[in-house]
């Protein structure tokens, strides 16, 4: 029986104390479910694409931003997870990678903001 | 003068005590160095890109009015197909690194071929787009638009176009029997960089090519 490949709470089901105990060794998920998760990948990049349409724009450009942002998180988690294994690695491997993004994210963000590219 | 003794210790290698290397030598964290300091590169490119990403928003935003700007130049379809070429490329990845790990070594020769075919498609594709851009009249000193466009999508490209250099490295490993299940971890780390550039487009993607302009 395969698991079933969850949506975002992905990294937070991780279990780091098996993978501390035993270094880096660890379950690969199967092929069947590399499969799925690459199928859920396609989907979303699809719904990406159509945000790009025309009748999809009288939303609103807020509604878009937020609808691609979160699409865009969902997908990257979904790599991050379980092609890059960070959801079964040791949790040594999470904290280094987050911190970057963590480091990254704040920098830039403040620099943007430093520039006042947003508009307000 | 006096002989200066070498501190450094006599290396016993495992060949010569007679048995073969672990697959992992014993660490004080329990993890291989190659792969910490893999995931300790990939928390930095994540400046690296960062910088890259934040410098493009800004470059975007001081765009005089009238300059040649992303409505101009982009074909949202014909990147949209780019994408899903190097999405499934990860796919292609993983299957690889399954294959090995179970000692398909056919298998796997056949997923990392398919995976550096579709990155090379991948850079195919942008090197179209640029020849596209450059006849729609954005080059790289254009204006700073097309400073920071270019400069962005060709690390990513330059970072693609290594990882094929890997995978091609890899294969010829397999062709010359140097690659098995217990040295897997050399394809992981290839394996770890390749998705990282694939979650590097996701978001060049979505901020540079999606977002409304």
């Amino acid at each position: 029986m395969t698991q079933t490949p969850s949506a975002p709470e992905a990294l937070e089901e991780a279990a780091p104390d098996a993978a501390a105990d035993h270094g880096d060794e660890h379950e690969h998920p199967s092929d069947r479910q590399y499969v799925k998760i690459a199928l859920i990948l396609g989907a979303l990049t699809a719904l990406e694409v159509f945000t790009y349409f025309e009748s999809v724009h009288n939303l609103g450009d807020a509604a878009i931003y937020v609808v691609l942002i979160v699409l865009m998180i969902l997908k990257f988690i979904y790599v991050v997870a379980w092609f890059m294994h960070l959801k079964f690695d040791s949790v040594l491997f999470r904290r280094v990678f987050v911190a970057g993004i963590v480091l990254a994210l704040g920098v830039y963000l403040v620099m943007l903001t430093a520039f006042r590219i947003w508009g307000v | 003068m006096t002989d200066v003794a070498d501190p450094t210790p006599a290396v016993t290698t495992p060949t010569d005590a007679g048995h073969a290397p672990p697959a992992h030598p014993p660490t004080t964290t329990g993890l291989t160095h190659n792969k910490v300091a893999m995931w300790l590169f990939l928390g930095s490119e994540c400046l690296l890109f960062g910088a890259l990403i934040a410098v493009y928003m800004f470059a975007k935003s001081r765009l005089p009015a009238g300059e040649i700007g992303p409505n101009d130049v982009f074909d949202i379809p014909f990147t949209s197909v780019s994408s899903f070429v190097l999405l499934m490329s990860s796919l292609t990845m993983v299957l690889a690194l399954s294959a090995l790990n179970r000692g398909e070594e056919r298998n796997f020769r056949i997923w990392i071929v398919a995976t550096a075919l579709l990155g090379g498609t991948f850079i195919a594709g942008q090197v179209y787009e640029f020849t596209v851009f450059v006849d729609l009249g954005l080059g790289y000193t254009t204006n700073i638009f097309g400073s920071a466009f270019f400069t962005l999508t060709g690390f990513h490209g330059a970072h693609v176009t290594i990882g094929i250099v890997m995978l091609m490295s890899a294969l010829v490993a397999s062709l010359r029997g140097r690659l098995s299940p217990r040295n897997a971890e050399t394809v992981e780390l290839i394996g770890l960089y390749w998705h990282f550039v694939d979650i590097v487009w996701i978001l060049i993607f979505t901020i540079i090519y999606l977002f409304p302009q």
